[in-house]
């Protein structure tokens, strides 16, 4: 039976190449990929390096988002908040249907040299009742909300619950 | 009245579910003929239960019948009527009654059509089936009722969710479901033959039918999906790598990977373990995919019937399913020895190739979709996995794949030469390494890959069906008569293949997309991929359960307009949210895709996204020509006629 054997040596190379290149490939996209999730508090305390990409979540803190059109293309700027500190957010394009005042949103992007988060991303989902779970989680942390005992407060009321070390 | 017909039709079900299950599996052990003819009556009885249950869903559905809580929570009188029967599919305890329906059907038709089947394995594989819908249909019963009343009802229900209120996604949850249960016949069949402890070419061929209609509706479900998010969400992105995603697109991998070595257990009684174990993994992916991302689990951007507090009972039965059968397989599956021989050059070690890379590819994308989940259990700590990851990993996995599509193929059983081969492919070779060179001319590197890619499996698919046919060698008649003498089989396959080429071409084709974001006052224009878009009028327009602006848009090339796009921002007064309805044009080859997206306030103008994405549509019409491509094989007579009744060798028990 040496076919046999042969040809299982050959299924097992086969199989450990393409593993081994499974991995590998894993292990150079994790280091790139992985993308931490922080609340503005967090952000505040920890003050990410300017470049390091990270996901902000929290609520549009109301009465601070502005459009400037610049050149055809708009650039929207405003404040995240959780209730405890707030970040200011830079983003250039289209954002989401469901981008408002009030509105829970995840952001993708990196800190700027001049303390502002540019997001590359903004997300918010398709229902006027969701909030992003990340978000969910980190409001429960900044002792804003607790699912556990109803819904989320009113959106216009995220501004009024003290703000502390806003920072910038 | 009714619902409460169909409450009791639903726990009719789980008695009939249950007892298909257990009489199914352990009859043929107590060599009971008559219990093992039962099975199929009661599969078909079982399958009319749930039947009844679904009808009274919907009708209460189409009457708007609120004191039904499903139907107020998510349709209102003033949905149209379509989205008041897809309405009730369109939420979590509805979607699982649809589940375990599809569920239901798979089993009466194995019940139908399986008199070919020898007794014993029909009556597990039913009993098998039973179990699986026994313990869905209960957690439906009891945990989630969709027939829960509610006292008072509501003047009008909630209505739609608008972004569901949609041609495409109304029928994406039915085929995509179509296409995880169905994978649930080839893990009966699967644990049956693992239960009997033989497989045999017959075997393979009742697998093979039930894998390939499973895998053609994935598919389409997958392409109506990607399909859907491209035209409704308006970024016009088609795939986003996010875990919802992952979860079908994992099914599909292991099922076209499945797919592939049902072929080597059919044509050369080889890899019967291994099929198993695909068969097995298959479901048991389908499973997880739904019910991880219906149980709150995974997190996603676009669930929209999540249930969290289920998830432990749903975990349970995961466990139960995945655990018993990985358990049965462990313990059984040595049992299953192999009887064709093969050459490391071979047909069949090219399907090995096939299988050993979509089965890395799955593992990549399992890795990264459930690492994020797992890590925040362990250790609290919240981070994602974004596209990046997956791109960087999968698409690496892929090339090899591409590379073995074209020449596997076309290489013989049992042992091949390579090097024929390569000769008869040099077009395809020739014309792949034509197209790379003129895209890397242009410095567009990664559309030049995928796009030689894309060419080269179309070409070579192609070359092999031209070969088949002696194309150019014999008269054009009779390369047309050899056509349609062929086995559907092969042309399915190659048709199969050539649509994954096209989605290659249209993937490709997608990253030398360009689009812009501005805002436009009526009267002015931009420019934008050759064409000169100009902003005509902003005007109101009125809808059936909504309010709409709508944005006239004109294209002009040289001055000459030849298109008018009329993209809208529809306001849905019921759940006070806003859509925008992009609007699509296409020729075929390249989509023309604007959104309105919002009007801001003081530039008295309309902010628009335009888009020109060359090969677009080859993405969603390749998914659909590997859907068809299944079909025709599907038809194959080997397939048709009972297979199983041919004389078997004596002996071929293994």
């Amino acid at each position: 039976m040496r076919g046999a054997k042969k040809r299982r040596l050959y299924l097992v190379l086969a199989i450990g190449l393409c593993l081994s290149a499974a991995v590998g490939l894993s292990l150079a996209a994790f280091s790139s990929a992985l993308t931490f999730f922080l609340s503005p508090r967090a952000v505040v305390a920890k003050h990410p390096a300017p470049g390091l990409n990270f996901r902000l979540g929290g609520i549009v803190q109301v009465g601070t988002v502005k459009t400037v059109i610049n050149a055809g293309t708009p650039t929207t700027s405003f404040r995240v908040t959780d209730g405890q500190a707030s970040v200011p957010v830079v983003y250039t394009g289209l954002l989401p249907d469901l981008f408002r005042e009030g509105q829970g949103i995840v952001a993708i992007g990196a800190m700027n040299a001049s303390g502002q988060f540019a997001a590359d991303e903004v997300l918010a989902k398709h229902g006027s009742t969701y909030m992003p779970k990340d978000v969910e989680e980190s409001l429960k942390n900044a002792g804003k909300w607790n699912p556990a005992f109803g819904p989320a407060p009113a959106a216009d009321t995220w501004n009024t619950m003290k703000v502390k070390g806003s920072g910038s | 009245m009714i619902p409460e017909l169909g409450h009791f039709a639903l726990a009719l079900a789980v008695a009939l579910a249950f007892a298909q299950g257990v009489i199914g599996i352990f009859a043929p052990g107590l060599r009971d003929p008559r219990a093992m003819r039962g099975t199929p009556a009661l599969a078909l009885s079982h399958f009319l239960a749930i039947g009844a249950a679904f009808l009274a869903l919907i009708y209460a559905g189409v009457v708007s019948d609120f004191t039904v809580e499903n139907v107020a929570n998510f349709s209102s009188a003033a949905v149209p009527l379509l989205y008041r029967i897809t309405g009730t599919w369109g939420n979590h305890d509805g979607s699982m009654l649809l589940w375990c329906f599809i569920l239901s059907l798979c089993g009466a038709t194995v019940a139908a059509f399986g008199n070919g089947l020898p007794a014993s394995l029909r009556a597990r594989v039913l009993g098998v089936l039973g179990l699986v819908s026994g313990g869905f249909l209960l957690f439906t019963l009891t945990v989630s009722d969709p027939f829960t009343r509610l006292w008072p009802p509501p003047l009008d229900g909630a209505g739609v969710n608008p972004i569901l209120q949609d041609p495409g996604l109304a029928f994406h949850p039915p085929v995509l479901y179509t296409g995880y249960v169905g994978f649930s016949v080839a893990f009966a069949f699967a644990i049956a033959a693992l239960i009997e402890g033989r497989i045999d070419a017959a075997w393979g061929r009742w697998v093979r039918p039930w894998a390939l209609i499973s895998w053609c509706f994935l598919t389409a479900g997958i392409a109506l999906g990607s399909w859907w998010s491209y035209y409704t969400l308006g970024w016009g992105g088609y795939w986003f790598w996010d875990p919802v995603e992952n979860a079908a697109l994992l099914p599909w991998l292991t099922g076209t990977a499945l797919l592939h070595c049902a072929i080597v257990v059919e044509k050369r009684e080889a890899l019967k373990a291994w099929t198993v174990l695909l068969a097995i993994a298959t479901f048991s992916l389908s499973l997880s995919g739904t019910f991880l991302v219906r149980s709150g689990i995974l997190n996603s951007v676009h669930s929209f019937a999540a249930a969290p507090d289920q998830g432990l009972f749903i975990l349970g039965l995961l466990a139960i399913t995945i655990g018993g059968s990985l358990l049965l397989f462990a313990i059984r599956a040595p049992i299953l020895a192999a009887t064709g021989i093969y050459a490391p050059l071979s047909r069949e070690s090219a399907l090995v190739l096939n299988n050993i890379f979509l089965c890395s590819i799955a593992t990549v994308v399992f890795v990264g979709t459930l690492y994020p989940p797992f890590v925040n259990l362990l250790f609290g700590i919240q981070l994602s996995i974004g596209a990046p990851f997956f791109n960087e990993t999968v698409l690496p996995l892929a090339g090899p794949i591409i590379l073995a599509m074209g020449v596997g193929p076309m290489m013989a059983w049992k042992r091949a030469a390579l090097l024929p081969v390569l000769r008869q492919l040099w077009l395809a070779a020739a014309v792949g390494l034509l197209v790379f060179l003129v895209m890397a001319a242009n410095r567009h590197v990664i559309a030049a890959v995928g796009l030689a890619g894309g060419a080269w499996v179309v070409m070579a698919a192609l070359t092999d069906i031209a070969g088949r046919i002696r194309l150019f060698r014999v008269s054009p008649g009779s390369s047309l008569a050899r056509l349609w003498a062929l086995p559907r089989a092969a042309v399915g396959a190659t048709l199969g293949h050539i649509g994954f080429g096209m989605m290659v071409l249209g993937i490709a084709g997608m990253t030398l997309a360009t689009q812009k974001v501005i805002v436009l006052k009526p009267g002015q224009s931009t420019q934008l991929g050759g064409y000169t878009w100009t902003l005509d009028d902003i005007h109101d327009a009125p809808g059936p359960n909504f309010s709409q602006r709508v944005a006239d848009i004109s294209l002009s090339e040289n001055g000459k307009v030849f298109m008018t796009l009329h993209p809208a921002r529809r306001f849905f007064s019921a759940q006070k949210v806003i859509t925008n309805t992009a609007a699509i044009r296409t020729n075929g080859f390249q989509d023309i895709y604007a959104v309105f997206a919002a009007e801001p306030a003081g530039s008295g103008g309309a902010e628009l996204r335009l888009n020109r994405h060359p090969l677009a549509p080859e993405i969603w019409l390749g998914g659909l020509v590997m859907a068809l491509g299944g079909g025709i094989s599907l038809s194959d007579r080997r397939l048709r006629v009972g297979a199983p009744a041919r004389k078997k060798p004596a002996g071929a028990v293994a």
